[in-house]
């Protein structure tokens, strides 16, 4: 789960992490009177749930409490386009007003879990506002890694070397080792999958602050964290996959024209490959889980067919719990409740498969069934040829 | 022969008297593994479908002399399952609980590093099967056939659809591996590989990867350096979006790392059949043997 940026501040001063002083604003009058208490002049700062934000207009300096009302105005509801959000961009619907910082340095830190080594590890680089993605393939020695035992946590010896691989001395070194543990601190508590502060910067009075600050949890973690849920901003999400959450589906749209309908992840991922590779493309990741019911499978075919741009349906069912009279139930309520025109194509095996292709035989409808995944991924793609 | 499970496992079930626990209890049974026993804390002293039911692993060990485990406790106290499986000093620790928070299974890594002589494999599996002998796991048994093609998996599902190809070509597995599609797994592809490769009676592998960290590159480079049988893999993902968990926690390409296209690049590069289509894999596998032959 992901959290803007004014939320991820909350949490870090929660912890003690520096951070500059900052309050969202909800109307431009108070988008100025935040300005004017800032000592007038501020940073104005678009919310969304996708970095390059700067680069894409969302972050923008005022000089005066009237210039932030006007970039208030001009930033809330406009659609934001940055490298990570895709052309479709993402519509702005809360703006934070930000106290300006005089900085000396811009420095980049990071935690995140490191598959590698199973634990927490700090990523360090004196490359500061940059992505990180371009530090680690051009100059990747200007990274330094720290993997942390979590028997022991962030050791001084670690934030020091942390702090000597950034370049910190005197005051901002002192400062740096309270806020490298603090945030460590952070991450494991609330079950962190990345906390990235990009920039770290270092102000011309020697303070460490984070000027920026992403943050993304565990979605495992979730069930002990209700203070977390409660960030949760459902306007940064797709209706259709919130819709499918409710119902213990996986679903994430994607742009073609062969919905799909898989059993465990691996294998749908390899189903939406299969279509490319007949010269088709998926429109949707969905797996249904291993013991999804008959509910859930009806579900599952009706948020598939929400989607214009679907040309036909393909479920690829190989139970190990889930069984495939259940699945067939499933479809066949569903195209009959939902009044599916478009092509059908069923792949079952597994648990009950016989029972589970005579109830799709039986039923009337014009559902083609398929021997094989290859002949699945055949069928489908011939049937909007 | 086989790797890690056989007719010599004795098998305790982790949260034996939970509606799954149970049913997959009775289906290892019926594949024709020796069930020992299970565990439910509070539960110790009663019995359930015939099967003894102790409040402890130390306990449940110590009454039936089990060496396996299978985990099917809820993810908020599945890795201290876990850990008290790895205290009691159980050989092989099956978790197929998906769900599990990473932190909790950054813990239970640094602890397993500490029993070197005791395995993990999972959590988010679907488990272990050595066709015709037992089975610790979810996985349909009766899609198996015993023979000679070891498979090691990321995805349950996947497993199957390889498992599956294979035998309808009349190609048998020696034992099948899903290790899980965590980001933090115990077994992984390189610790079963090496297991393959030691195994008389596997001649070659089926390796299933999917897109997310450099697993499969690391794989590829052991393959390289210490695999001599032939190796046929498939990374599910070409067409995954970048920055989505695709449904698996393990299975996200973050920042440009993790992609199908670089991992296929690495498996071919170490001289690996790679198959672009999921389908192709039994017959993949068919012409690597015939060619071997």
């Amino acid at each position: 789960m992901n959290i803007h940026e004014y939320q991820a501040k909350e949490i870090l001063r929660q912890y003690g992490v520096a951070t500059p002083k900052g309050q969202v604003a909800r109307d431009r009058a108070e988008a100025a009177s935040i300005t004017r208490d800032f000592g007038g002049q501020s940073v104005v700062k678009a919310q969304i749930h996708a970095g390059g934000r700067g680069k894409g207009g969302g972050v923008k300096f005022a000089k005066t409490p009237d210039e932030a009302a006007e970039l208030f105005d001009r930033m809330l509801g406009m659609n934001l386009v940055t490298k990570q959000t895709g052309p479709e961009g993402r519509k702005v619907q809360t703006v934070f007003i930000s106290d300006p910082v005089d900085i000396a340095r811009e420095l980049y830190l990071s935690f995140l879990v490191d598959r590698a080594t199973g634990r927490v590890t700090a990523l360090a680089s004196t490359e500061g506002g940059v992505e990180i993605e371009e530090v680690a393939a051009h100059t990747p020695e200007k990274i330094v890694k720290v993997a942390v035992d979590p028997a022991i946590g962030l050791a001084g010896h670690q934030a020091r070397e942390l702090a000597f691989a950034l370049g910190l001395s005197g005051e901002s070194f002192k400062k740096s080792g309270v806020f490298f543990q603090n945030l460590y601190k952070l991450f494991v508590e609330k079950d962190c999958s990345m906390v990235e502060i990009n920039p770290l910067v270092v102000t011309t009075q020697g303070d460490v602050i984070a000027l920026d600050a992403k943050i993304s949890f565990d979605d495992n973690a979730l069930f002990r964290h209700p203070e977390i849920v409660a960030y949760r901003d459902l306007n940064e999400e797709a209706e259709a996959e919130i819709d499918a959450s409710k119902f213990g589906l996986n679903f994430i749209k994607l742009d073609g024209d062969i919905g799909c309908m898989v059993n465990g992840a691996g294998l749908a991922m390899a189903t939406m490959d299969i279509i490319q590779h007949h010269g088709s493309s998926p429109a949707n990741f969905l797996d249904v889980g291993g013991g999804a019911s008959e509910e859930a499978v009806k579900n599952a075919f009706r948020i598939i067919l929400q989607d214009p741009g679907v040309k036909a349906v393909l479920v690829n069912i190989f139970g190990g719990i889930m069984r495939c009279d259940i699945v067939a139930g499933g479809v066949v309520k569903a195209a009959r409740e939902i009044g599916v025109t478009v092509p059908v194509v069923v792949r079952l095996e597994g648990t009950n498969v016989e029972e589970g292709k005579k109830i799709l035989s039986e039923s009337g409808l014009r559902i083609q069934v398929a021997s094989d995944l290859d002949d699945a991924a055949r069928k489908v793609v011939a049937s909007i040829r | 022969m086989s790797i890690l499970v056989g007719n010599h496992t004795r098998l305790i079930v982790q949260g034996i008297t939970g509606r799954e626990g149970l049913f997959h209890a009775k289906g290892c049974r019926d594949y024709g593994t020796q069930v020992v026993g299970g565990v439910t804390p509070g539960k110790g002293g009663t019995e359930v479908e015939g099967f003894p039911v102790f409040n402890t692993v130390k306990d449940a060990r110590a009454a039936t002399g089990a060496n396996a485990t299978m985990i099917f406790v809820p993810p908020p106290a599945a890795a201290d399952a876990i850990l008290e499986a790895l205290e009691a000093g159980i050989e092989l620790i099956v978790c197929i609980t998906e769900g599990i928070p990473v932190q909790d299974m950054v813990k239970v890594n640094r602890v397993l590093g500490e029993h070197p002589g005791q395995r993990l494999v999972g959590p988010n599996c679907p488990g272990v099967i050595t066709p015709g002998q037992a089975k610790i796991g979810i996985m349909p048994g009766r899609i198996h056939l015993p023979g000679h093609v070891g498979i090691i998996s990321r995805s349950g599902t996947l497993a199957y659809e390889a498992v599956g190809q294979l035998s309808a070509l009349g190609i048998g597995q020696s034992t099948s591996v899903g290790i899980g599609g965590d980001p933090i797994n115990g077994t992984n592809f390189i610790d079963a590989l090496k297991l393959f490769q030691a195994d008389p009676d596997t001649h070659a592998i089926v390796m299933v990867g999917e897109i997310g960290g450099g697993a499969e590159e690391e794989a590829a480079a052991y393959i390289k350096a210490h695999v001599t049988k032939p190796v046929v893999a498939f990374i599910a993902g070409q067409t995954a979006p970048p920055g989505r968990r695709m449904g698996h926690a393990g299975a996200i390409i973050s920042g440009g790392k993790g992609t199908a296209k670089e991992k296929m690049a690495a498996l071919e590069a170490a001289g690996i059949t790679v198959v672009v289509s999921p389908a192709d894999m039994g017959k993949a596998m068919a012409q690597r043997l015939a060619a071997k032959a």
